[in-house]
């Protein structure tokens, strides 16, 4: 049993999991799934800076940094209890292109050779991390939610601007990772 | 605080956001603790199913795995059927509020700001969520770019009124 939580999770049993967390936290609080507004919150919390944006009831929201509390214990015990031992397994295409990057390191979920400390101090792992976090934390609060508030709630609740963001998401992510991170990695 | 809390409060509260606390009640904070354990089982699959991984993230946007679109698509069917039936049978909260949902007004910040969060899921290989899962798999520089991800919120705060809505 344990030896088959290891391997990786198949999507149809990841999905389906992903897609209950809607009505679970619907039916244990009224909660609306989303993640990004963690974010808002812990700005409201920690640097309102008179910003109207920030100035509301942020313990009102406080369910919401509970689960992300989670999320990061959740990531910690699979990490230390039920790591698949080999390396990430990725399609051919991807490995020989990341070779030429100088990216041929599968023993993380990231790639440790350009996410690491000392790759901040250049411009590549700069661009990777401090400019991509940015744009993520700027880019759903303007969209109004991400991944999850969008694409798994939004579009559970069959909302057409949820959708509307959604393609805008992967248009973003087809045009950066075909057309923009190859520039940056080399 | 309280006297800090403006009289709109719920309306500050709901711009742009999705998930924004409808519940009436007031619980003791311990009653926060169950969304803590669904973080932490939410957190699992995360890393389980590699959904956190920036490997993954590169294959879902160059059409080489279906792996991705696999489970966002069975996460959504799940989830609409799930919403599906709370709406048919009027179902109840487990203290027994009623559950609303509702429409979403389409913004052209939908459009501006997805195109600018997937350029950046795209190079960090991670949207909110993952980040949190992510550092606690150990990857620790991932904190900057949550730190990065928290300034980007804050800035959007900064100049919303400023940016076409």
């Amino acid at each position: 049993m344990i030896e088959w939580i290891k391997q990786p999770w198949p999507w149809y049993v990841a999905g389906p999991l992903i897609g209950l967390t809607v009505p679970a936290l619907l039916l244990i609080g009224n909660k609306r799934f989303g993640i990004s507004s963690s974010l808002r919150h812990i700005c409201a919390a920690c640097f309102p800076a008179n910003i109207n944006y920030f100035k509301y009831d942020w313990k009102k929201e406080i369910w919401n940094l509970f689960f992300v509390g989670g999320i990061f214990l959740g990531g910690l015990i699979a990490a230390q209890l039920l790591a698949n031992p080999q390396p990430i397994q990725v399609h051919p295409a991807l490995v020989n292109e990341l070779k030429g990057y100088g990216i041929s390191d599968y023993s993380q979920l990231m790639p440790i050779e350009i996410f690491n400390w000392s790759s901040l101090l250049h411009l590549k792992g700069w661009l990777l991390m401090v400019l991509g976090g940015f744009m993520v934390g700027f880019g759903t609060r303007y969209a109004g939610g991400c991944t999850s508030g969008h694409s798994i709630t939004g579009l559970s609740n069959l909302q057409w601007p949820s959708l509307v963001a959604t393609i805008c998401f992967m248009v973003g992510g087809f045009i950066m990772a075909n057309l923009i991170l190859p520039f940056i990695l080399r | 605080m309280s006297k800090n809390i403006p009289d709109n409060d719920f309306e500050i509260r709901s711009l742009d956001a999705t998930c924004i606390n409808d519940s009436e009640l007031v619980h003791p904070y311990w009653y926060n603790l169950k969304y803590l354990i669904t973080g932490i089982l939410f957190g699992i699959v995360f890393v389980k199913a590699e959904i956190i991984s920036w490997f993954r993230i590169q294959e879902m946007f160059r059409l080489q795995s279906f792996h991705m679109y696999g489970i966002i698509g069975s996460a959504v069917v799940v989830g609409a059927i799930s919403v599906f039936i709370i709406k048919k049978f009027k179902v109840k909260t487990i203290y027994g509020e009623d559950i609303q949902f509702e429409e979403k007004k389409f913004s052209i910040g939908h459009i501006y700001g997805g195109l600018l969060f997937g350029l950046g899921w795209a190079i960090t290989g991670a949207c909110p969520g993952p980040l949190f899962a992510q550092i606690g798999t150990g990857i620790s520089v991932t904190i900057v770019t949550l730190v990065s991800a928290i300034a980007g919120t804050w800035v959007y705060g900064l100049v919303r009124n400023k940016i076409p809505h």
